[in-house]
């Protein structure tokens, strides 16, 4: 008896013994409990927000541009002529294909540097290596996108120019190589993560077969991290659709449908930053604008973060 | 090449005919490994081994044959250094940063840390099956086809990989389902997968590391009866915890001990090594002894 009363001191104390009501009433449990869900919540309003304001002005531009002629036209003179006038071409194709000319340079340029970078070195690098690399590789991903901007026009073009033939100091060859800079430290970091989380067994069992290192990376460590860097890849392709600065700064205001990266072209988001940057009159047909393509940027990256979600469960590997 | 009969390899210690007590456990010596012909001699052998972590020495002074075609059972308690000689006789330790070799590992005679060996050839002659299945990520045909694929023996490739899991007994239960994952399999059959994969690069030799730790009864009786077919073509070492399994299955066996050296690091020592029925019967050694019958380990 003694031993068991020892540690329940409210046994002699509470009377009953055998109470088994809340000491106290917990009232700190609950304020942080409602703190929590209000900043859960707000996320939400602020999600709901964000697609409502961005619909209901679409209503407006619709009623006077048919959905048809906006998705498939290949002209964009919003910002040309008269600000008032709804008189004007509304075709969306010359910005969606810069935008994806654009994000198709830098995936160019950010997927082999970044897998190279991720092989080397969850691969080869020495711990040494790997400690001087990594925070090296981190410091890219926190250069502000501006600067990259200013840093494409200034000194990545005046090389390139002559030796590709660019006509014009504002292309989206350049801005793209620059852009695909900017987001190898997400591609490498993100795949060097899926890939040092390969088991060392299945390196181990690759060497035990006479394996060397090239085909244990290739053919065991690569496919088993597969489902890690197609989400790393995912995530470079839907910072590299969204990202503004570089393209306003480097790729031009020049809105035309063009099948050569050397031209000066105008993305969706550059676009989007030159009128929102005070050339749109509130209630102007080209205000209305705004709110059509930045719905169209939201579907396109909607659309490939779907797609990403179902490829990464396609190549998810259980080990 | 040393001492080409595992006889005279005896340990230093030996008292002459000590009585032992193995009633305890009821181990069916030699039951798989009835004593045959000796065979061709040592297919591979270390001398002065000596393995060290970094400054720390793991193993001393190992010197043991493996004979051609028979199989040899490293026993001992964990820390014992028994998995890290292992490693060492197809380079494995190599990938472990700092780890070090002293001595020789011959392999036919040859020093396989020699100059101009090269890794890589001699993991293709000394295959290795691992503690823990560890099937790729891949389908069951592309994991046996892998070793011939690295190697460049792409030929036949279909054949090579029937002859495989036919030699690893899993021909029949996976031949249906050779496209699908090897995750689907139960951890046997994992297992006799990794050692049909091992084997499909034609090895001389083959390590297992424990392979049967992982899995349950019937499935570790499985790899046992495997075990006593591929010694007809395979030169085979294998490391347990399992007394009973080392009995079972192997015709010499070696007992590890850590013992501490003069700093009081203990250090993986190589106690006794004898034919099985030798060790598990009269043990020269108190050491082995105590560590068969029990009483410490």
């Amino acid at each position: 008896m003694a031993v068991t009363t020892a540690g329940r001191p409210r046994s002699s104390a509470g009377g009953s013994g055998r109470d088994l009501t809340p000491r106290s009433p917990r009232v700190g449990e609950k304020i942080i409990e409602s703190l929590l869900a209000a900043a859960a919540g707000l996320s939400v309003l602020v999600t709901v927000g964000i697609i409502v304001a961005l619909v209901v002005p679409l209503f407006t531009f619709f009623a006077h541009v048919s959905p048809i002629e906006f998705l498939t036209g290949t002209t964009w003179t919003a910002s040309f002529g008269d600000k008032y006038s709804w008189d004007k071409d509304w075709g969306v194709l010359p910005l969606v294909s810069a935008t994806f000319m654009a994000t198709g340079i830098a995936l160019a340029v950010a997927i082999p540097v970044g897998l190279g970078i991720a092989m080397f070195l969850s691969e080869y690098a020495t711990t040494r290596a790997r400690k001087v690399i990594k925070p090296v590789l981190e410091l890219l991903a926190g250069i502000p996108t501006v600067v990259y901007g200013f840093l494409a026009l200034t000194a990545l073009t005046p090389i390139l120019q002559p030796l590709l033939g660019i006509p014009n100091i504002y292309n989206l060859l350049v801005a793209g190589i620059v852009m695909g800079f900017m987001i190898v430290p997400t591609v490498a970091s993100l795949s060097e993560d899926a890939m040092s989380a390969v088991p060392q067994a299945l390196r181990s069992g690759s060497y035990a077969l006479g394996a060397n290192r090239r085909m244990t990376t290739l053919q065991v460590v690569f496919p088993a991290a597969l489902s890690g860097i197609i989400a790393a890849i995912v995530l470079g392709l839907s910072r590299a659709v969204g990202e503004t600065m570089i393209l306003a700064v480097a790729g031009g205001n020049l809105a035309r449908l063009t099948a050569d990266p050397r031209d000066e072209a105008q993305t969706m988001t550059a676009f989007i930053a030159q009128i929102a940057s005070g050339d749109a009159p509130q209630g102007s047909p080209v205000y209305y604008s705004l709110f059509a393509v930045g719905a169209l940027l939201f579907v396109i990256t909607l659309t490939i973060n779907l797609i990403s979600i179902r490829l990464v469960r396609r190549f998810r590997q259980v080990y | 090449m040393v001492n080409p009969g595992k006889d005279q390899h005896m340990s230093p210690t030996s008292p002459p005919g000590t009585a032992q007590d193995t009633a305890g456990i009821h181990l069916a010596v030699g039951d798989r490994a009835p004593e045959q012909p000796r065979s061709a001699g040592a297919a591979m052998a270390t001398e002065n081994l000596h393995v060290y972590y970094g400054d720390f020495l793991a193993v001393r002074d190992v010197d043991l044959q493996f004979d051609d075609r028979r199989i040899t059972a490293l026993i001992g308690p964990s820390g014992c250094g028994k998995s890290t000689v292992l490693r060492c006789l197809n380079r494995m330790n190599d990938l472990v940063p700092g780890a070090r070799v002293e001595g020789r590992v011959t392999y036919h005679g040859t020093d396989i840390y020699g100059p101009g060996v090269d890794e890589i050839e001699v993991r293709r002659r000394i295959g290795m099956v691992f503690q823990k299945p560890n099937p790729f990520p891949k389908s069951i045909y592309d994991n046996v086809a892998y070793g011939p694929r690295v190697t460049g023996a792409k030929d036949h490739l279909d054949d090579t990989v029937e002859q495989a899991l036919r030699g690893a007994a899993l021909w029949d239960e996976v031949k249906d389902k050779l496209k699908q994952n090897a995750y689907g399999l139960s951890g046997g059959q994992q297992q006799r997968l990794c050692i049909a994969r091992a084997i499909a690069t034609r090895p001389d030799v083959l390590l297992m590391d424990e392979p049967c730790s992982a899995l349950d009864p019937i499935a570790t009786s499985k790899i046992e009866d495997l075990m006593g077919e591929l010694v007809q073509d395979f030169t085979i070492v294998i490391v347990t915890h399992n007394m009973q399994q080392a009995a079972r299955v192997s015709h010499s066996t070696a007992f590890f001990t850590a013992q501490p050296d003069e700093h009081g690091d203990r250090v993986g020592t190589l106690v006794e090594f004898d034919r099985t029925l030798k060790i598990f019967e009269d043990p020269a050694d108190k050491r082995t002894e105590d560590y068969i019958s029990g009483k410490f380990g």
